[in-house]
């Protein structure tokens, strides 16, 4: 009996080949149609939107958190009112996630008090706020990996039978992906499916629940540009409802096109309070940071030197052994920054792997500062001046349990002055992290903290501090400034361009086509393990990149893999 | 009133501490309810132990003699579960070392000059402990083979095959039909320091103030963090992974054959019936309760110790199974693991009434 997987060969196809048709989906959209992919006038029916009546949903009054050491909420109001977005913005650490973790139950308030529909409510646990209608999607997904879609779903339901009604749940979860145009195959298992479909499912799940206020913690970090359309034509479907959401996210841009007010935090405070039509991206970013921002980065003329970096014909796979790079040829010299553009999952991560040597190549060549490295082991191009910072800083780039003088010393730890022989040699190490600590204004308690305690942009501040530090000829970034507010965007920005002044290669793979305009020199479009096109940056516009990155050629025919 | 868990924003130094000593609090708590059940005084039970311990020159060096293995097979297993290797084969590892150590001192006495004996059988008997862990070492990191299961059952393998040997071919023609070996030659005695108490007590301090400085003050300490921690970032820092996993488990190896190697050579002085009673297991609770530190292993195998010889003593004195010292070991095990929690969260307690049983009637339960 296979009668439920109809639906899910499309939603199991591997993402890269159903991008293009996405996109164009995403194009009509823009051209001002309501996005009807695949709901049909039956299922839309169905869907009966409730009235939408208008009036407050929530009210919060004076909110107060304090951990050891940081003021995280500091007499916060806030009101949210049916059928709208609130954005709450702010920099990493200004207690947007704290506010919204107390609204969810999971942290408890230390003063003020909360009205859920007008009622005073005391919100003592994720469940509590489940049965007020509240409900978050954490930017760290909740799913269990070995269970199907339908399962997660209904999982920590209360009231839930002994022996649920499987049948029932996954008619229910169909009706609501037909209606939100949340496509997911109830019967596929989680693990199977990009992040993209696993926050389709944790939005599932809320509606599931009857949410009526939806918390999305920086959705948009994991999504790629045509699943974050979907995401806001979903957030506005709900918004139709009555239902409100608060959109947690430091972009400007986001602000801009999925929020109806927006509220900035800084430092626990609330410090502007807004219509989004009143306001302007650079408002916004002043208001955030409190001062001006540079969009733009300085730099000095384009020098390049000597060839660093080659790869001819460079083929790798992926974890499943499925190709990932198909006979790349790529060229970067010194005092040169190469841009990868691309949709994740086209081969920038293993592009980076198999420069730094963590991945084997199955065909083709490596050459860097004109030695051949293939098939070089990682140790080996560390010791030839490759530095690397990883996609993921959490469990590869950093070591969440070690210190930060520790984390520091994780490149140099090898000789001196950090070591004399095999022993190590600990003041040296501290004297090292405090230095470091002062020049990249990494903000931590001590030397000592333990690493997981940082917020992401010093910890991604220490990767780079430590990385910089080993670098000698090429530095590979892959998604340097991901997920960092825009004052530490800012600063990973600079500092890329310097090491670039100072006559290194860099190697940037980012999705943010801004960045790569505004930093890179070259700019170059990865779409399914080819390089689909090459052009320096000055020369770059957004619009052609990104059909680039989705497969298109410039006459805008699709390639066929 | 209304408890909460709160996740820690820095990990408690204090907890760390405590959590230990408050598991062995609630320990004794639960056993005493276990001796009650069983109709004995708990407090007159307990200073039975003590005393039987602890109480005596004699009791002293018993525990002792107890303490060396525990001492050394609790370090062989705490370097292993700092990798997240979780070998649970210090027993058969220990026995295989006995077994290694018995062939050299009665097998090659005949050539082996006197003053060489004792060394060699040693050195050859953590030489075996070594292989017999690098068995499931090497199957995990080439074909990524449970560890758990492959050091579990090697110990089935090894001792069952010490049996073979001592019941066998090696058996004492003059034993009368005793299960065993006949005696080492005297020059394959580990000196004694005090009553049965021999000078592998010295080792295992040695060895314990090494293992210390090698994982906090070298730089292969420093991979074997990063190791245990993350693989994937210690692969993408350039560490040989699988090489060092390796190495770390022969070492894991070879300190628990010590313990073997001087079971044979100071204690029984012959491969006999006996040699493997579990040491290889309350390693276990010894690593976790000295949360993998090498230096406080010791205490901690001494009080573990303690509990043996003090079980021994209850049953002679208050007429008591002498499993309730293993009782009692088991029971640490369960606080320490709830204990654990506390180190990473905070308990929060809201006592605004109003607040409670607002919270409570929506709740229902």
């Amino acid at each position: 009996m296979f009668a439920g997987s109809g639906s899910g060969g499309a939603a199991r196809r591997p993402r890269p080949a159903s991008f293009g048709k996405v996109r164009i989906a995403v194009m009509k959209d823009r051209e001002g149609h309501a996005p009807t992919g695949g709901t049909t006038e039956a299922a839309r029916a169905a869907c009966a939107p409730e009235e939408a009546p208008g009036g407050r949903l929530v009210e919060m009054r004076g909110i107060r958190k304090s951990f050891p050491g940081v003021q995280a909420s500091d007499g916060v109001d806030l009101r949210l009112d049916r059928g709208e977005v609130l954005a709450l913005l702010g920099e990493n650490g200004a207690g947007k996630s704290t506010l919204m973790n107390i609204l969810v139950g999971l942290y408890r308030a230390d003063a003020g008090e909360i009205l859920v529909r007008g009622e005073r409510a005391s919100i003592g646990s994720p469940r509590d706020a489940s049965a007020l209608g509240i409900g978050m999607v954490h930017q760290n997904f909740m799913l269990v990996d070995t269970m199907t879609v339908a399962e997660n779903v209904v999982l920590g339901i209360r009231d839930l039978p002994f022996v649920p009604d499987m049948a029932a749940a996954k008619r229910e979860i169909l009706r609501l992906s037909e209606c939100y145009n949340l496509k997911v195959d109830p019967d596929a298992y989680i693990w199977q499916l990009s992040v993209g479909e696993q926050q389709r499912v944790e939005i599932l799940k809320l509606l599931y629940r009857k949410a009526e206020i939806l918390v999305l913690d920086e959705p948009t970090a994991v999504l790629t540009p045509a699943e974050s359309e979907e995401l806001n034509a979903v957030v506005k479907r709900m918004k139709g409802e009555g239902k409100a959401a608060v959109f947690i996210t430091h972009k400007m841009e986001e602000v801009m096109s999925f929020s109806d007010r927006v509220m900035v935090l800084r430092k626990g405070k609330v410090v502007a309070e807004k219509a989004t039509s009143d306001t302007d991206p650079k408002d916004l970013a002043r208001l955030m940071v409190g001062r001006e921002i540079l969009f733009r980065v300085e730099k000095g003329p384009f020098k390049p030197g000597a060839k660093v970096l080659e790869l001819r014909g460079v083929s790798a796979i992926d974890e499943r052994g499925l190709p990932a790079l198909r006979g790349l040829d790529l060229e970067l010299r010194s005092g040169e920054i190469l841009g990868i553009a691309g949709v994740a999952g086209n081969g920038q991560r293993e592009l980076a792997e198999v420069v730094t040597g963590l991945r084997p190549v199955t065909a083709g060549s490596i050459s860097i500062n004109c030695v051949d490295t293939t098939g070089k082991s990682p140790l080996e191009i560390i010791k030839s001046g490759v530095a690397h910072i990883p996609q993921d800083r959490n469990q590869v780039g950093a070591v969440g349990d070690m210190s930060v003088a520790s984390n520091l010393a994780m490149k140099g730890y090898r000789a001196r002055p950090l070591s004399a022989g095999a022993i190590l040699l600990p003041g040296k190490m501290r004297e090292l992290a405090k230095r470091l600590i002062d020049l990249f204004k990494i903000a931590t308690p001590s030397p000592e903290t333990r690493i997981k305690f940082l917020s992401g942009g010093n910890i991604q501040k220490a990767i780079l501090a430590r990385e910089i530090g080993a670098c000698t000829s090429l530095l590979v970034a892959v998604y340097p400034s991901r997920g960092l507010d825009i004052g530490a965007t800012e600063s990973v920005r600079k500092e890329l361009v310097a090491e670039r002044d100072r006559g290194l290669a860099v190697l940037l793979v980012s999705e943010d086509i801004e960045e790569l305009i505004s930093v890179a020199d070259t700019v170059a479009v990865l779409f399914e393990g080819r390089v689909m096109g090459l052009f320096p940056a000055a020369e770059a516009d957004p619009e052609k990149i990104g059909a680039l990155m989705a497969g298109m050629r410039e006459r805008g025919e699709e390639t066929t893999p | 009133m209304n408890i909460h868990f709160e996740k820690r924003k820095t990990l408690s130094r204090k907890a760390l501490v405590l959590v230990p000593l408050v598991s062995l609090a609630a320990s004794f708590v639960l056993t005493g309810l276990i001796l009650i059940l069983f109709g004995a005084n708990p407090f007159a039970t307990y200073g039975a132990m003590l005393k039987g311990a602890f109480g005596s020159w004699r009791a002293w060096t018993e525990t002792l003699v107890k303490a060396i293995p525990l001492m050394l097979t609790g370090l062989g297993v705490s370097v292993a579960f700092r990798l997240k290797f979780w070998n649970i084969g210090a027993e058969g590892q220990l026995t295989v070392a006995g077994v290694a150590t018995a062939w050299v001192a009665i097998f090659w006495s005949p050539w082996l000059p006197a003053g060489l004996l004792l060394p060699v059988a040693v050195l050859v008997g953590a030489a075996a402990g070594a292989l017999w862990a690098g068995v499931p070492a090497l199957l995990k990191t080439s074909l990524k083979v449970d560890e758990t299961l492959v050091t579990l059952m090697l110990n089935y393998v090894a001792i069952l095959f010490s049996e073979f040997l001592y019941y066998g071919p090696w058996r004492d023609p003059k034993g009368f039909g005793f299960p065993g070996t006949a005696p080492f030659p005297d020059a394959a005695w580990l000196p004694r320091i005090a009553g049965r108490a021999h000078a592998g007590l010295y080792v295992a301090l040695v060895a314990a103030l090494l293992l210390w400085v090698v994982l906090n003050r070298t730089k292969w300490g420093f991979e074997l963090s990063i190791i245990g921690n993350s693989q994937r970032a210690a692969r993408y820092q350039g560490i040989a992974v699988e090489r060092n996993v390796v190495l770390a488990v022969l070492l894991s190896g070879a300190l628990c054959g010590l313990a073997g190697s001087f079971e044979v050579t100071g204690i029984s002085h012959r491969l006999q019936q006996g040699l493997s009673i579990g040491y290889g297991y309350t390693a276990i609770i010894v690593a976790w309760m000295a949360q993998l530190n090498p230096l406080a292993i010791v205490p901690v195998a001494l009080l573990m110790a303690g509990l043996l010889v003090g079980g021994d003593q209850v049953q002679m004195v208050m007429g008591l199974p002498a499993a309730m010292g293993l009782v009692l070991q088991g029971m640490i095990l369960f606080p320490m693991l709830a204990g654990s929690l506390f180190a990473e969260y905070r308990v929060k307690v809201y006592k605004n009434p109003a607040k409670a049983a607002e919270s409570r009637a929506p709740g229902g339960a």
